[in-house]
C-alpha cells in the first residue's frame, strides 16, 4: 500500500479478556481447569438448565480486585448483567457479564518506557462454551455440523478495557505484555495467549495528526499472540489511512484477522450489530466489597513488576546497557528477581546474578523448585573470583538444579573444577599459541578478538577448567613480552 | 366433592409415625384415587407411583426402626410441573421440555423428603406459569373441582385443584403474580406466596426470577404453615434466599389471636370487584373487628399502576429466562438448515401463544431504545409501590382485600382476550412486585356457589401476623357455615 501514512495518528484501545485461576468456576463448583475430555466437566449450573441458579464464586472476587489494585483502579460497588444474545455455546443464551457498575473503573497501566494507558473498567463475566464447526469454511453458517464443549462455561473472566490511549502496534504490544506480567505477578491469571487464557481485541481508528476527534473505529478480533497483535494492527491502520486517502469513508465494523494472509476482513457492520438488551441479573445480588476485605487484597498484592524491575535496575547501579535491560525485563517476567536480589545481598556483583539469572536458569524453569537460593548465590560469587570460569559456573548451576544439590562447593570439587594455577594457564596459553602462528600473528597485529578463538582453544585443552579472563590477561602478558 | 383422601396432613403424619397406617397404604390409596377421579379434573400431568411408593417404603422402614422420618411422614404432596424432579420429567406443561428429565432435584424437594413427605406426582399449570386459568398448558386444560365447566385459576392450577378435590392433603405451586393465590380461591382452598427469599428458588423453572417464588396449598390454614416451614429456609444455591431470621414458630402464631393488630382494608383490592366478593371480603374484615384487631379501610393509590408494571418486568425478565429454550441442549428441537433455523424452528413449535406474546413483550421492552421507557420505568413503579406499601405499614400490621376479582370463571371465557385473563391478577400482583408475604384463605362463596378467597398482605418475613390473621378468618368463615348450615 502506497499511502501518506505520516501525516495520520493511529487511535488504539484494547479489550483483553483473561481467564481467572480460580479453582473453580464462576457460578459453580466445577473444577476451572484446561484440556479435560469435552463436556465432562459441567453441571445444571454451568450448562444452564432449567432451574439452576448462579452463586458468585468469592475467590474470582478477590481475583477480580487484585488485578483492579494493580491496574490502579477504584473498587465500588458493583452490579451483575445479562448480555442476551442466541449462540449455541451460550449454555443460557445470555452471558452474565457486568455493564454499567463494574467493579473495577478509573485505572491505568505506566509502560516501561514511562507511557501512561488509562484503564477505563476491568469487569468479572463468565466465559462461554468452545464451538468447533465441522464441514463448510469453518464459520458457523457454512457448517455442516457445530460441536459445542461447555468445559470452559462458566469459566471467571475479568475483561480490561483501556482507553484510546495507545498510538501504534508497537505500544499496544508493550501494553499487553506489561499487562499479561502483571496479571502473572498477582497470580489472577496465567496470561497464556496461545491457550487462550488471554485474548485480545483492539479497537482501531485513524485520525490526521493534530486532529482532536476519534475517528471511525473498526474492532479487531482473533489475535492469537502478540505478534499477530502488532500486524493486525498496522495493517488495520495502513488500510484505513488508504481508504481515506482514496476519498472512502471507514465503515464501524467488527474485523476479523487472518494470520495466514495477513489482513482483516468485515464479520459484522454496525447494522448488524447485536442488541444485547442488558437488564440487571435478577438472580443475583449487589456486590460490595467492603473495606477491610478491600485493603486485605491490597496486602495479599506484593510489589508489582514495574516496582521489581526498578529495584533490579537500581541494583546494576541506576543504568543498565540495552541487553541487560532485557535480561531486567525476562527475569522479573519470569518471577527469578529475587535470585538476583538474594545474590546481591550476599555480595556478588548483580550483573552476573542477573545474566546467570535470565540465562542459566530461566533456561531450566522446571527445576527451578531445586534451586537453593543460597547455593546460586555462592556460585555467583565463586565465578565472580575467578575460582570457577562461566563455563564451569554454568555447570554447577545445572547441577545445583538437577539434584537439588545445596553446596556449589563441594558440586564444583566433585566435577574436578579446582581452579588452575597461573603456571598451567601459562603453560596451556603457550601450547595454543604454538599451534596457531597464523592467528597469533593477526592477534598481535591488532585483531583483539582473536582472543576469543585462543579462549576456545584452551578451554577444549583443559575440558572448560580455564577461567576464560586469565586466559585473556595471559594472551595479552605474552604479546606484551614478545613487542619488547 | 373430595373425590381422594378426606384425612390432612397433620392426621397422616401422625398416624404414620405411631404405626397406626403404613405410608405405603397411604400412597397406594392415593395413586389409586388419583388415577380413578381425575381423568376429568385432569389436576396431574404425571404420576411418580413407583418412586413415590419406594419412598413410602424407606418411611414405613424408619418408622419400624423407631426413628422419626420427619414431621411430614408419609404425607403425599403433588408438585408443579415447573419445580425440577430428579429421574421424573419435568416439562412446565410446555413442548418445548419434551423428553427433559432433570438430573436433579429442586431445593424443595430435598426439603419434603428430608421431612418424610412423599411425592406422589406432578401437577398441570398455565404454559411456563404464564396464565391464570390453566389453560395455556400443552397437555389441556385442567378444570375446576367444584364445577368442571369451569377453570381452576392458574397458573398453579393443577395443585390447586388436586387438593381441592382431595386427591392430596399438599401441593406446591409457584406465584410469580399470584398463581397460587388465584387458583386457590377459585378452588376453595389455602394459597400462599412467601417473602421473596424465602424459598429457595433453586430447581424452579424460573419464568420472572426477581417475583417467583415457591409457596404451598392446603386445606387450612394451619397445614399450609406447616408446609412453608418444611420448604423455607436459607440456601446457599440461591443467592437471593435469605438468611434464616429469629422467629417464632407458626404453630405460636396461628393459635395468638388478633387482638390488637391494625388492620387495613384495601380500597383499591374491593374495587371493581365482583359485588359477592366485596361482600365476603368486609364480611371477614369485620369478623377480625369481632375477634379485637382495629379495622380501618385505608386506600394505596399506587396500587393502581401495579399491573401495568408487572407486565413489563415478568415479561422482560421471561424473554431472557426462555432464551436457553433453543433445541441445543434438551427438550424439543426441530431439524432445520443452520442453528439460527433450528433455533426458531424449535422455539416456534415448541413455545404456545401466550408465551410467544410474552417474550416478544419482554423483547420489546428490554430493546435499545425503549429500555428506559418500559423496563426502566417499570422498575420505578415498582420502588414507588414499595415506599408506598412501607408508608402503610407504619399504620397497619397487615392487610385484607380480594385474591381475585371474580369467582372461577367459564374454560375459555378469557381465551381470547389476553388483557381481561391479566386482569385476574390485579389483587395479587402488588405482593410480588414488593416481595411480601401474602395469603388467600377460602371465605363463603360467589356467583353460582363457587368459592371466594381473601386475601391476607403483610409486611415482608411478617409470615407469621399473615398466619395469625388468616386462621382467624379461616375460623370466621367455619362459623359462618356452621350457623347456615344449622339455619337451613
Amino acid at each position: 500500500m502506497s499511502v501518506d501514512r505520516n501525516s495520520f495518528e493511529t487511535v488504539i484501545g484494547l479489550e483483553v479478556h483473561c481467564e481467572l485461576l480460580t479453582a473453580t468456576k464462576l457460578f459453580c463448583g466445577c473444577p476451572n481447569v484446561f484440556g479435560e475430555e469435552p463436556n465432562t466437566n459441567i453441571c445444571p449450573v454451568c450448562l444452564g438448565l432449567p432451574g439452576s441458579l448462579p452463586v458468585l464464586n468469592s475467590q474470582a472476587v478477590e481475583l477480580a480486585m487484585r488485578i483492579g489494585l494493580a491496574l490502579n483502579c477504584e473498587i465500588r460497588p458493583s452490579s451483575f448483567h445479562r448480555k442476551n444474545y442466541f449462540y449455541p455455546d451460550q449454555a443460557k443464551d445470555y452471558q452474565i457479564s457486568q455493564y454499567d457498575e463494574p467493579i473495577n473503573s478509573n485505572g491505568f497501566l505506566e509502560l516501561p518506557d514511562g507511557s501512561r494507558v488509562g484503564v477505563t473498567r476491568a469487569h468479572l463475566e463468565e466465559d462461554t462454551g468452545k464451538t468447533t464447526h465441522v464441514g463448510g469454511g469453518g464459520r458457523v453458517h457454512s457448517a455442516e455440523r457445530s460441536l459445542v464443549d461447555y468445559n470452559r462455561s462458566g469459566v471467571p473472566l475479568v475483561e480490561i478495557v483501556s482507553e484510546p490511549d495507545i498510538r501504534s502496534g508497537a505500544q499496544a504490544r508493550a501494553y499487553v505484555s506489561e499487562l499479561r506480567s502483571i496479571l502473572v505477578a498477582t497470580r489472577a491469571s496465567d496470561g497464556k495467549m496461545e491457550e487462550g487464557s488471554m485474548r485480545v481485541d483492539a479497537n482501531v481508528s485513524v485520525r490526521p495528526l493534530g486532529a482532536t476527534e476519534f475517528g471511525t473505529r473498526c474492532e479487531v478480533k482473533n489475535l492469537n499472540s502478540l505478534r499477530s497483535l502488532t500486524r493486525a494492527i498496522d495493517y488495520e491502520a495502513a488500510r484505513q489511512i488508504e481508504l481515506i486517502n482514496n476519498g472512502e469513508e471507514v465503515q464501524q465494523e467488527t474485523r476479523h484477522w487472518d494470520e495466514d494472509s495477513g489482513s482483516t476482513s468485515s464479520m459484522r457492520s454496525k447494522e448488524e450489530a447485536y442488541d444485547y438488551r442488558y437488564f440487571p441479573e435478577p438472580d443475583l445480588v449487589r456486590l460490595a466489597p467492603d473495606d477491610a476485605w478491600i485493603a486485605s487484597v491490597r496486602e495479599s498484592l506484593g510489589p508489582l513488576p514495574a516496582r521489581r524491575r526498578a529495584k533490579l535496575v537500581s541494583l546494576l547501579g541506576g543504568s543498565p546497557s540495552g541487553p541487560e535491560m532485557d535480561q531486567v525485563l525476562a527475569t522479573v517476567e519470569l518471577d527469578l528477581d529475587f535470585l538476583v536480589i538474594e545474590a546481591a545481598k550476599a555480595g556478588a556483583p548483580a550483573a552476573l546474578a542477573l545474566a546467570r539469572a535470565s540465562n542459566e536458569v530461566a533456561s531450566n524453569l522446571d527445576a527451578l523448585r531445586s534451586l537453593d537460593p543460597a547455593a546460586f548465590s555462592t556460585t555467583v560469587q565463586m565465578e565472580s573470583r575467578g575460582d570457577l570460569s562461566s563455563t564451569q559456573a554454568k555447570a554447577v548451576i545445572a547441577e545445583l538444579m538437577s539434584t537439588g544439590r545445596t553446596d556449589p562447593v563441594a558440586v564444583a570439587r566433585d566435577k574436578g573444577f579446582e581452579a588452575m594455577s597461573g603456571e598451567l594457564i601459562a603453560q596451556e596459553v603457550a601450547k595454543a599459541v604454538s599451534e596457531a602462528p597464523q592467528e597469533w600473528k593477526r592477534y598481535l597485529s591488532g585483531e583483539e578478538k582473536l582472543s576469543q578463538f585462543f579462549i576456545g582453544k584452551v578451554m577444549k585443552a583443559t575440558r572448560g577448567k580455564a577461567n576464560g579472563k586469565d586466559v585473556v590477561a595471559e594472551l595479552r602478558r605474552l604479546s606484551a613480552s614478545e613487542g619488547e | 366433592m373430595s373425590r381422594g383422601l378426606p384425612l390432612d396432613a397433620f392426621t397422616i403424619a401422625s398416624e404414620v409415625r405411631s404405626h397406626e397406617r403404613s405410608a405405603r397404604s397411604v400412597v397406594e390409596e392415593v395413586i389409586e384415587s388419583i388415577e380413578r377421579g381425575d381423568s376429568e379434573i385432569r389436576s396431574f400431568v404425571s404420576l411418580m407411583a413407583e418412586s413415590a411408593l419406594k419412598r413410602a417404603e424407606v418411611v414405613d422402614e424408619i418408622v419400624a426402626n423407631g426413628c422419626d422420618p420427619g414431621r411430614l411422614a408419609g404425607v403425599p404432596v403433588a408438585l408443579k410441573d415447573n419445580l425440577c424432579t430428579k429421574g421424573a420429567a419435568t416439562t412446565c406443561s410446555s413442548r418445548i421440555l419434551e423428553g427433559w428429565i432433570p438430573p436433579y432435584d429442586a431445593t424443595v424437594v430435598e426439603k419434603l423428603r428430608d421431612a418424610g413427605a412423599i411425592v406422589v406426582g406432578k401437577t398441570n399449570m398455565d404454559e411456563f406459569a404464564m396464565g391464570s386459568s390453566t389453560e395455556t398448558s400443552f397437555y389441556g386444560p385442567t378444570r375446576n373441582p367444584h364445577d368442571t365447566t369451569k377453570v381452576p385459576g392458574g397458573s398453579s392450577g393443577g395443585s390447586a385443584a388436586a387438593v381441592a378435590a382431595g386427591f392430596v392433603p399438599l401441593a406446591l405451586g409457584s406465584d410469580t403474580g399470584g398463581s397460587i393465590r388465584q387458583p386457590a380461591a377459585l378452588c376453595g382452598v389455602v394459597g400462599m406466596k412467601p417473602t421473596y427469599g424465602r424459598v429457595s428458588r433453586y430447581g424452579l423453572i424460573a419464568f420472572a426470577s426477581s417475583l417467583d417464588q415457591i409457596g404451598p396449598f392446603a386445606r387450612s390454614v394451619a397445614e399450609a404453615a406447616a408446609l412453608y416451614e418444611v420448604i423455607s429456609g436459607h440456601d446457599e444455591r440461591d443467592s437471593t434466599s435469605l438468611l434464616k431470621s429469629e422467629q417464632e414458630t407458626t404453630e405460636e402464631a396461628l393459635t395468638r389471636g388478633v387482638a390488637g393488630l391494625r388492620v387495613g382494608v384495601v380500597t383499591e383490592l374491593l374495587d371493581a370487584m365482583a359485588p359477592q366478593v366485596v361482600s365476603r371480603v368486609r364480611e371477614a374484615a369485620d369478623a377480625l373487628g369481632l375477634s379485637g384487631a382495629d379495622v380501618e379501610e385505608v386506600s394505596i393509590p399506587e396500587l393502581r399502576y401495579a399491573l401495568s408494571a408487572y407486565y413489563l418486568i415478568a415479561p422482560a425478565e421471561a424473554s431472557s429466562n426462555l432464551a436457553r429454550y433453543d433445541g441445543v441442549r434438551y427438550g424439543l428441537r426441530v431439524d432445520a438448515d443452520d442453528v439460527a433455523s433450528m433455533n426458531a424452528a424449535s422455539r416456534t413449535a415448541g413455545f404456545g401463544p401466550e408465551v410467544k406474546r410474552r417474550i416478544m413483550l419482554g423483547t420489546y421492552a428490554l430493546s435499545a431504545g425503549y429500555y428506559d421507557a418500559y423496563y426502566g420505568q417499570a422498575q420505578k413503579v415498582r420502588t414507588l409501590l414499595i415506599a408506598a406499601f412501607d408508608k402503610v405499614y407504619e399504620r397497619f400490621d397487615v392487610l385484607v382485600g380480594a385474591t381475585s376479582p371474580e369467582t372461577a370463571f367459564e374454560l375459555g371465557a378469557k381465551s381470547s382476550d389476553p388483557i381481561a385473563m391479566y386482569l385476574s391478577d390485579v389483587c395479587t400482583i402488588p405482593s410480588n412486585l414488593a416481595g411480601h408475604p401474602a395469603i388467600s384463605v377460602p371465605f363463603g362463596s360467589g356467583e353460582g356457589g363457587l368459592p371466594v378467597g381473601v386475601q391476607v398482605l403483610a409486611p415482608a418475613l411478617h409470615e407469621n401476623e399473615m398466619f395469625t390473621v388468616g386462621a382467624v378468618i379461616e375460623r370466621a368463615a367455619s362459623d359462618a357455615r356452621n350457623v347456615g348450615e344449622a339455619a337451613t
